[in-house]
Order: C-alpha cells, then sequence, then structure tokens
C-alpha cells in the first residue's frame, strides 16, 4: 500500500462511515454494520500506520497535490501513529458498548453518524500539519460533540450543553484570531513552515503573545486549569457512552495539539522556550490539585470520574513541561553527558504513554459506570451498593482500570507515571513531583470511595427494585460487557508489554525533539522517507 | 483604513464579550456572534488591506497581473463563517430548547448541573 | 402564512430559483459562486415554498430527505477524491476531461465536489428550517418517539 493512501485512510474510514450512515438514513441495522465496519478498518489502518512509523519513517501525504506549503498535508509519525490507534480502541469499545447501550430513539437520530463525524475529527486533528485545517477539524469535533451532548433533550442536558457550547466557542473564537495574527505574522498556516520560518526569524519573541493565546485556546480545549469549568458541568449528562468517548478523545486533542504545536514552534533555541514551559508546568500543577481535590468532594460516580479527567491532563501537562524545560536548560546551561536531554525524551515519552493509557482507562470507567447505572438505575454513590456480590464480573471490570488509574504497579498507569516521575527527578523538578505523588495517592482514595460505596457496601433498604435485563428501549447487556471487557484487556496488555510500549513512546518521544524527519516530510523535501517507497515514486512525489 | 478596522475589531469584541457578561442567554448568543465576526474581521485587517486590488484573473490574461490582494484571507474567513452559521444556527435552536426546559432566559436559572 | 400574492407569486418564482441555483452552480470553477453559494439558492427556495404553503408541503415538493441529501451530496464530495488515487496522484488532485456536458463547462473531479457541496449544503440548511419550523415543543417530540419506538416494537 502506498504510503500516501495510508496517510490519508484514518481520515477516509470515518469519513466514508460519516457518509454511508447518512445514506442508511432509515435503517438502523445497517448503521450498525457500518460503524462496527468503521471502527474494524480503523484499527487495522492505525496497525498498519504504527509497523510503517516504527522505524522513524514520517508518512505524509498532500491533499489535492498542491505543493508543499500551500497543500493542506497530513503527517503520520509515530506519536500520530500511536494516538489514531488509541482513537481506533476507544471506537472498538464505543460500538460494542452502543449496540447494547444506546436507546433506540437516539439511534434513529444520526448517532452513528455523529459518532463517525467525531471519530474522523479527531484522526484528522491527530494527523493534520495545516493550522486551518486544525481549526475545521476541531470545529466539526465541537458540531458532532454538541448534538451528541443534547441529542435526548433532558434539562440536565441542555444546561450542560450550553455550557460546553459557549466556553468551547470562545476557545474556537481564539484560536481563529490566533490563526490571523499567525498568517499576519509569518505568512504561512502550515506548521511545519511556520516552525522553520520562526527558527530562521530575527526576532523570534515577536510571536511569543500570539503563541500565549494559542494557550489558551487549548487550554480551555483540554480543560487544563483555570479553565476547566465547562467539563464537569456537562460531561455526566449524556448516556455514559457519550461521555465515554468525550473523556476518552476531547481533552487529548487539545493536549495533544499543545504538544505538536509548542513542540514545533518553541524547540529549545527559542528565547522564551524557558517561559512558556514554565507557564505550562504551573497549569499542570495546579489542574491536578483542583481536579483530584473536587473528585474527592464528588459523590456521583461519573461527576467523580469527569473531574478526574481534569487531574490526569495535569500529568500530561507536567510531562510536557518537564520536557520543555529539560532541553531549555540543556541549550542554555550546557548538557555534560546528555542528562537533560535524556531526561526529556523521557518525560515526552511518559506524556505519550499517559496519554494512551488514560484513553483506555477513562473510557473504561465511563463505560463500566454507565453499566453500574443501568443495573442500579443511578450512579449517586449514597443511593446504590452491594455490586460486589451482585455482579462479581463487573465489579473486577471496574477494579482494574480503577487500579490502573490510581497508577498501582503492573498495570499501564504505573508505567507512565514511573517514567513521568523518574524523568522529574533526573531534571530535579522535585515540587512537581511531589505534587504529582501526592495527587497520585488522592485518585486512589476516589477510586476507593467508589468501590466501597458502589461494591462492597450492601445495598441500600429503599432502592427500587429494578430489571436492567428487561428494559425494551435498550440492546442486550452483554454488548456492554464486551466494551469494558476489551478495554480491560488492552489495560492488562499495556501492562505486561510494557517494554514494547514504551520504547514506541521513546520513538515518538525523539521524533518530537528533534523533528528533522516531520518537517523534512511536511514540507515535501527531496529524499523524503516516502519516496523510497517504489510504489509511491509517481508524478505525486518525484519533483 | 488599518485604524478604523481595528477598532471596529475592538469595538465587536469589547461589546460582545458585555453581551456574554450578561445573564440572558439570548445576550450570551448575541455576544458569541459578535466574537466570531470580530474574528473574521481581525483574520481580515491583519493579512493586510489593499484598496481596489480584487484577486481575479481578467479574461485574456494568463495569471494575476499587478498589484492584488491576497486571495487565502478570504477563503479563511468564508470557511469560518460557514463553520459559525452551521453552529449558531444549533446553538439557537439550544437555547429555545433551554428557554422551554428551565422556563426563563435567566443563566442563573441554569445551575442544576453545577451542584 | 396566508397570502395570495406569496402563493401566486411562489409558484412562478421558485423555478427560476432553482435554476438559477444550478446555474451559479455550473459557473462557479471560474467565476463567482459555486456550490455553496447555489446549494443556499436553492434552500432560499425551499424556504420561500416553506413560508407560502408551510412544511408539510415543502417536505412533499423534495425527492428525498434532507438527511439523505446531505448523506448523497457528502458521497459525492468524497467520491471526487477516489479517482485521483486510482491513477496513483494523492487524493482530492483534481483530474479534467474535454467532455462538455453543458457549453463551456468541464466534466472534472471539481464538478462533481462542487455538485456534492451543493447538495449537503442545500441538505443542511433545508433540515435547519424544518427542524426550525416543524419545532412543536419537546413534549409533543417525547411523545412522537415515544409512538415511534412503540411501532417499531410492534412492527418487529
Amino acid at each position: 500500500m502506498t504510503a500516501q493512501l495510508l496517510a490519508s485512510l484514518p481520515l477516509l474510514v470515518p469519513m466514508t462511515g460519516l457518509v454511508l450512515c447518512l445514506v442508511f438514513w432509515r435503517w438502523v441495522a445497517l448503521q450498525r454494520g457500518v460503524m462496527v465496519g468503521v471502527a474494524l478498518s480503523l484499527s487495522a489502518t492505525a496497525v498498519a500506520l504504527l509497523l510503517r512509523t516504527t522505524g522513524g519513517e514520517v508518512l505524509a501525504v498532500r491533499l489535492g497535490d498542491w505543493p508543499a506549503p500551500m497543500a493542506i498535508t497530513l503527517v503520520v509519525d509515530q506519536t500520530a501513529a500511536i494516538m489514531v490507534l488509541l482513537t481506533a480502541v476507544v471506537a472498538v469499545a464505543c460500538t460494542l458498548f452502543s449496540l447494547g447501550g444506546i436507546d433506540r430513539t437516539r439511534e434513529h437520530s444520526a448517532y452513528y453518524a455523529l459518532l463517525c463525524g467525531l471519530f474522523a475529527a479527531v484522526c484528522g486533528a491527530f494527523t493534520t500539519n495545516d493550522l486551518f485545517n486544525l481549526y475545521v477539524w476541531f470545529e466539526v469535533m465541537l458540531m458532532s460533540s454538541f448534538v451528541l451532548l443534547s441529542l435526548g433533550g433532558r434539562r440536565a442536558q441542555i444546561e450542560g450543553a450550553i455550557k460546553y457550547v459557549t466556553l468551547n466557542l470562545i476557545s474556537s473564537t481564539l484560536f481563529l484570531a490566533a490563526i490571523g495574527l499567525t498568517y499576519a505574522m509569518l505568512g504561512t498556516l502550515n506548521m511545519a513552515d511556520m516552525a522553520e520560518r520562526l527558527a530562521a526569524a530575527e526576532n523570534p519573541g515577536q510571536f511569543t503573545p500570539v503563541a500565549a493565546i494559542f494557550l489558551v485556546a487549548f487550554a480551555i480545549k483540554s480543560a487544563s486549569f483555570p479553565f476547566f469549568y465547562w467539563l464537569p458541568a456537562s460531561y455526566h449528562t449524556p448516556p455514559s457512552v457519550i461521555s465515554a468517548v468525550f473523556a476518552g478523545l476531547l481533552t487529548k486533542v487539545g493536549i495533544y495539539v499543545m504538544i505538536r504545536f509548542f513542540g514545533l514552534m518553541f524547540p529549545a533555541s527559542h528565547p522564551d522556550a524557558g517561559m512558556i514551559y514554565h507557564i505550562i508546568l504551573w497549569l499542570g500543577g495546579f489542574s491536578m490539585v483542583t481536579g483530584v481535590l473536587s473528585a474527592a468532594a464528588q459523590m456521583e460516580i461519573r461527576r467523580i470520574l469527569s473531574v478526574h479527567i481534569i487531574s490526569q491532563i495535569g500529568y500530561m501537562l507536567m510531562g510536557l513541561g518537564i520536557a520543555g524545560s529539560a532541553l531549555h536548560r540543556a541549550a542554555n546551561d550546557g548538557d555534560p553527558g546528555g542528562v537533560l536531554a535524556g531526561a526529556a525524551a523521557l518525560a515526552l515519552a511518559g506524556t505519550i504513554f499517559h496519554i494512551a493509557h488514560n484513553m483506555v482507562v477513562k473510557v473504561n470507567l465511563f463505560l463500566v459506570a454507565g453499566t453500574v447505572e443501568r443495573i442500579c438505575g443511578s450512579g449517586d454513590l449514597n443511593r446504590i451498593g452491594g455490586l460486589y456480590a451482585a455482579r462479581p464480573g463487573l465489579a473486577a471490570l471496574f477494579l482494574i482500570p480503577a487500579l490502573s488509574l490510581a497508577g498501582i504497579p503492573v498495570l499501564s498507569g504505573f508505567w507512565s507515571k514511573f517514567l513521568l516521575v523518574r524523568a522529574g527527578l533526573v531534571a530535579e523538578a522535585y515540587v512537581i513531583i511531589g505534587v504529582s505523588l501526592f495527587v497520585s495517592v488522592l485518585t486512589l482514595f476516589s477510586m476507593i470511595k467508589i468501590w466501597i460505596y458502589a461494591f462492597w457496601k450492601p445495598a441500600p433498604e429503599n432502592a427500587e427494585p429494578h430489571n436492567p435485563d428487561r428494559d425494551p428501549t435498550v440492546g442486550p447487556m452483554r454488548w456492554q460487557y464486551a466494551g469494558s471487557l476489551f478495554l480491560t484487556c488492552v489495560t492488562i496488555l499495556i501492562g505486561v508489554f510494557a517494554n514494547q510500549a514504551i520504547r514506541a513512546a521513546r520513538i515518538g518521544a525523539d521524533q518530537l525533539i528533534e523533528p528533522r524527519a516531520y518537517l523534512d516530510a511536511a514540507m515535501d523535501r527531496a529524499g523524503e522517507p516516502a519516496s523510497a517507497d517504489p510504489a509511491s515514486a509517481g508524478e505525486g512525489v518525484a519533483r | 483604513m488599518h485604524l478604523l478596522m481595528a477598532i471596529t475589531v475592538g469595538m465587536m469584541y469589547a461589546t460582545g464579550l458585555y453581551m456574554m457578561l450578561r445573564r440572558s442567554i439570548v445576550k450570551l448568543l448575541i455576544g458569541l456572534v459578535l466574537l466570531s465576526h470580530g474574528s473574521n474581521l481581525l483574520i481580515f485587517t491583519a493579512a493586510g488591506l489593499s484598496e481596489g486590488n480584487p484577486p481575479l484573473i481578467r479574461p485574456g490574461e494568463d495569471g494575476m497581473v499587478g498589484p492584488h490582494t491576497d486571495p487565502l484571507p478570504g477563503a479563511l474567513i468564508l470557511t469560518a463563517i460557514v463553520i459559525s452559521f452551521a453552529i449558531l444556527a444549533f446553538a439557537c435552536v439550544l437555547v429555545k430548547r433551554g428557554y422551554e426546559e428551565v422556563g426563563t432566559d435567566d443563566q442563573n436559572a441554569m445551575n442544576t448541573t453545577d451542584q | 402564512m396566508n397570502s395570495i400574492i406569496l402563493r401566486t407569486g411562489t409558484v412562478f418564482i421558485l423555478p427560476l430559483l432553482l435554476l438559477v441555483s444550478v446555474v451559479i452552480l455550473l459557473r462557479g470553477h471560474n467565476e463567482p459562486g459555486g456550490g455553496f453559494v447555489g446549494g443556499l439558492t436553492a434552500a432560499t427556495a425551499m424556504l420561500l415554498h416553506m413560508l407560502a404553503f408551510g412544511p408539510k408541503e415543502a417536505r412533499k415538493l423534495l425527492p428525498i430527505g434532507p438527511e439523505a441529501m446531505i448523506g448523497v451530496g457528502l458521497l459525492l464530495a468524497l467520491f471526487s477524491g477516489i479517482p485521483a488515487m486510482f491513477a496513483g496522484l494523492p487524493a482530492f488532485k483534481a483530474l479534467w476531461t474535454d467532455f462538455e456536458p453543458v457549453q463551456g463547462v468541464k466534466f472534472s473531479t471539481p464538478l462533481i465536489f462542487d455538485v456534492g457541496v451543493y447538495l449537503t449544503v442545500a441538505g443542511v440548511v433545508i433540515l435547519i428550517i424544518f427542524s426550525i419550523a416543524e419545532y412543536r415543543g419537546h413534549r409533543a417530540i417525547d411523545a412522537q418517539h415515544a409512538s415511534d419506538a412503540r411501532a417499531r416494537e410492534e412492527a418487529s
């Protein structure tokens, strides 16, 4: 398969799914089939991309075959391939869960089409190299998620959706304004081209205020401190599988874009890099603490999980901050033995690993919460209980991702935190490491709280009798279990094969720190890796 | 001209933000409209203004001749307008629905999800 | 709205508007116009009809539902990117033929793309107009959904 086709597939597969779902508007069974097909073929594409990029090759396709800085370029390096793979994993799990857990009314209101649109937008944001195209994907993502959020129209959903719409639209407006200023300043919106022009600029500091606007826009998208208010107000209102998709993908896109953007625009040599990464470090620290403390105050499963997203975002920001600061110090004060550079690579690898692990685990916890709500009729910890005795299988499905989220050894969460803490120790960022370990303990506390209240404690006396298996509006329960089981297996596999996973994350991190291959591929320069592929050496690539 | 446009953009942002800070949800929507249009004008202004030089190829000519405005900001703005049109159409319906559910357009009454 | 002038006028203006929208669509590649504007014009025609005769009559005018229109439009737009891939070029590279279905308009992949945009935009705008015009409050919608669900239940 040619490199160009492969690089455009993450976008084309869900787009085709979206179109087919709309064409089969009246036949829901066909739409389900399309969704399963999309999830499976996206997974196959992602695996192929991952194998292709492991050797350091960067795949690129210029849509419409326009010349390099002008075209919208899709670029897939190892990090992007990992993200697409995780999106595919989330797609598989959520499709399985939806077959059993989504009500028929939603299925008839374009649910699958919207889901495909969301996946297309997420994959687009992961692969695109054009800033304005990124804005378009953000908006597509936003639009699908708005509708998914308010589908059904209960009061809580409408109120949540209004807050979500407002704050995310402000973020988009800021993003758009910053794009305009960038174009005025640099004359290009191709991120690789921008990075090179900035590196060659006489006074690169001029771009820093614009970058600050970008930082605010991305921080709102990723729900980091102090812009996270929309998230706890809206994420617990739609059906659990929709919150699961949001929790797994939307905020992570914000973080990924932040890593990509600041990694390219603010390399260690940039005079303001130290300041930018310092701010990111602070944002990360505050996100961790505020998220986990507000989780301690909540008494409803999905609200607890929602605010935990914010604290997990903090870990990812911390990794980016540590890496950037370490590289900046290495460039300014010298780096005998390459200690700081090693720490930076480790921190970035930890961040990529953490995003991947968090996508799997968070989605799984939301799915389990959905099953709990279906069984008990509520997610309020005071009104439910006795699930360990009634459903031991479900208890196991909850316990494994919960412990993984808290960072118990052997499970995936342990490795990502281990990488981050080790990188922090080498880079001498002791304060933030202390904070992150403290937050880790509080995370465990929250998870144990859910465990004790929902699973161990006997069911309260006044619990209304409820038979989840005989609900005519939704499908059979076994599909819900299948979704959770799949993700639990992925969590365990990441933990057991941590060595391979860390190696992949490390390759991605090295490409982010030394983006030569990425820039060459995006700018379509001679000797780009794609031209080594004889099948694609047609007019498209040859100059 | 640049100064005039800059002041216009600033006024739109200021009015938009002021509207968003009001309690009425309809005014919130108007504020969002003003903000997004302000951003479009910002792109237009920042990318450079020139008078009477449309980026069009005249009949009989092979390419662009003489000075012309950069066509790219126009394309960007068009896309942004289309997107904001779709989102605001959705937001209108959402606001109407919210009004029906809550019975008022006061944002202070919409706090059940924050508790 | 019950105005005899509007109703009579609409009968004449509607085909004219649709014709203009097609003209705008076809001249779009080299001159001002294109699928987006054409689609909006077509949607305006539907809006006019809806104002004059009500949403029920307007729905009867459409051969396929607006949702399917969006689907077919997107399908065409997506499909226009595929021929280039078979020719070994990146997706969405423009390919031109010398065949002219209408005087001065060459058949090409951008034309297919534009027709797709036309259908999508018209479909989206008509969908928005319909859902606002036919909106009867959420209680009525909930009742409708419940009866739909019952009907499906009985059918299966």
